[in-house]
């Protein structure tokens, strides 16, 4: 079986939670893999970062550079394509950064891509049986990946709980003389941090959330008028967002904000992985949708199948009467 | 500046429920809405906004069959210049490292300055903008929502987790994948669209485009089936008239403090 590496992302030498999340799908490629953890950086906060992820890796290779200060992945790729041995699995997290990462180091090594991978069921041989979503989450697909030249991997937050990963207590290694060149085209200037609104959506106990279902911008209006009877917040889904019809601090999501309310009224949103990535806090999730099949209903305590122009206004009524 | 958008037609999810085949080798597509990839049409109208501030042209490209025809003539419609179908028999079935070797090859056909993808399709993978990148030895950037050219180079920022926003320079010429949100896609009537009905579409197959290896048989990623998952603990889905069910509905959420 080929070695298995995992990237680790880290912030503030704290190892993120998809660090000891990818350790558990190794094991689920090869349940006695001696799987690798490489951890990039510079400074100070770097040694933390690679103890953190020695809790959950047999080995961890520590790169010490100052170009890998920031995690910009055109330097990245360049690194893994120099240390990595060819024909490895490599998995990194789906998040903004694997997503920028990924297919271009599947390339460049030579070797098979499958993204936002949510469940693996195991290997035959160099064929790894993976599982993907596709059409906004509403078909799942059982997919093969060739990984005879290797393969990399992306997979989705959340998907693989970590709990059962293997005791790691990995020594670590010192690879950053091996980094050779790490030159790219691409430069990290600064990151601009969002746009705090007038409404902090995140300190609301009660949210009620709109999403395409809303259909047209003079409807916002009756998302208003019902958050007010219940003394709720709007906020969104992205489409609204993208449509410039409420603020981007109004939006709910890994793209947005994550909140944490008791009640969250989700109206004509699908649902996307995206989407529930920013509720936290286990609430207690209304769907409305005239779409049966949409895939919030799956997490939603409550659904309602109506169509939610026709929803909001009598719901509105009933609160306020 | 000479920009390409790479660019596809999937069935709308957002027009569509979308059903699994009894046999599970395919969704069932009789009665779909087909329309342009959403993420395309921003990296459409991003291409075009670019043109108009700085000169050059804008050419659509698709890998698709002689139905995908429409969404070029959408895409010209909006403002592009020129169209590209990729078609070939040969390319069915091809997987994500397949048709980013189709446009690889349609790219080195030309002369581009500038090449935009959707961030992601339906299928969800956001895979051929980085994998078009890395076999063209280009710089990439993908989620980008802003776009700005400062001579050759320009400066883009990438939409990062939280709302917040990556910027960074990179050297012309690259791939980039643009999310949606970064401008408002014009509309485009059924005026527009008769206006370039009669343009040609120039068509270069695999023979025209020398590329071999992509299809099914070349495929390193390949789907086995389409399934329903068992289902999860799920939602209670209150039945009854919209009255009742809203009675029922304030009734739960007074039990959970989401009314006083």
């Amino acid at each position: 079986m080929a070695q298995i590496f995992a990237y680790i992302a880290h912030k503030n030498g704290v190892v993120d939670d998809t660090a000891a999340e990818l350790a558990v799908a190794a094991k689920k490629i090869d349940a006695s893999a001696q799987v690798t953890a490489i951890v990039t950086g510079s400074g100070a906060t770097l040694d933390a970062a690679c103890q953190g992820a020695a809790k959950a890796y047999a080995q961890v290779w520590k790169i010490n550079k100052p170009e890998l200060a920031y995690p910009n992945a055109e330097v990245v790729r360049k690194l893994l394509k120099n240390i990595v041995p060819a024909s490895s699995i490599v998995l990194v997290a789906h998040d903004t950064f694997g997503m920028d990462l990924g297919p271009g180091l599947s390339i460049k090594m030579d070797a098979a891509y499958a993204s936002d991978v949510v469940g693996i069921d195991g290997a035959d041989g160099s064929t790894l049986k993976i599982v993907r979503q596709e059409f906004a989450g509403m078909a799942h697909a059982h997919m093969t990946v060739n990984a005879a030249k290797g393969a990399v991997l992306t997979l989705r937050p959340g998907s693989f709980q970590a709990g059962d990963a293997a005791g790691g207590a990995g020594a670590v290694t010192d690879k950053s003389g091996d980094a050779g060149d790490l030159g790219a085209k691409r430069k990290f200037l600064q990151v601009v941090e969002a746009e705090t609104g007038d409404v902090d959506i995140t300190k609301s106990d009660v949210l009620v959330s709109i999403g395409r279902g809303i259909e047209d911008q003079e409807n916002i209006g009756l998302a208003e008028d019902l958050a007010k009877a219940m003394g709720a917040v709007v906020s969104c889904s992205r489409p609204i967002v993208d449509a410039k019809w409420l603020e981007k601090a109004r939006q709910v999501g890994t793209s947005g904000k994550t909140v944490k309310p008791k009640v969250y009224m989700a109206l004509g949103i699908s649902g996307s992985f995206q989407h529930l990535g920013g509720i936290k806090g286990s609430p207690f999730i209304v769907a409305v949708n005239k779409n049966p099949k949409a895939p919030i209903f799956q997490v939603a305590d409550v659904g309602i199948v109506e169509n939610i122009l026709e929803f909001i206004p009598a719901m509105t009524e009933k609160v306020s009467g | 500046m000479e920009i390409l958008v790479c660019v596809k037609r999937v069935p709308d999810t957002a027009e569509n429920e979308i059903t699994i085949k009894g046999d599970g080798t395919d969704i069932q597509r009789d009665d779909l809405v087909y329309s342009v990839n959403e993420w395309d049409n921003y990296a459409t109208e991003e291409a075009i906004q670019i043109r108009d501030n700085v000169g050059g042209t804008v050419t659509v490209v698709t890998v698709g069959d002689s139905e995908s025809e429409e969404i070029l003539r959408r895409q010209m419609a909006m403002g592009a210049d020129n169209g590209i179908l990729l078609a070939d028999g040969a390319f069915d079935g091809s997987d994500a490292r397949g048709i980013a070797s189709i446009l690889a090859a349609a790219v080195k056909k030309g002369k581009y300055d500038l090449i935009l993808t959707g961030a992601q399709a339906d299928d969800g993978a956001g895979a051929v903008g980085g994998m078009l990148a890395a076999m063209l030895d280009l710089p990439y950037a993908s989620l980008v929502n802003k776009v700005e050219v400062a001579g050759n180079k320009l400066k883009v920022g990438r939409e990062i987790e939280g709302g917040n926003q990556e910027m960074n320079e990179i050297d012309l010429p690259c791939v980039l994948s643009i999310q949606t949100g970064i401008n408002e896609p014009r509309y485009v009537g059924i005026r527009g669209i008769r206006k370039v009905a009669s343009v040609e579409i120039p068509t270069h197959n695999a023979g025209a485009l020398g590329v071999s290896g992509v299809g099914k048989a070349g495929a390193q990623v390949k789907r086995v089936d389409y399934f329903t998952p068992p289902a999860g603990k799920g939602a209670e889905i209150l039945e009854g008239s919209m009255e009742e069910k809203i009675d029922k509905l304030i009734e739960l959420l007074k039990a959970k403090g989401g009314l006083k």
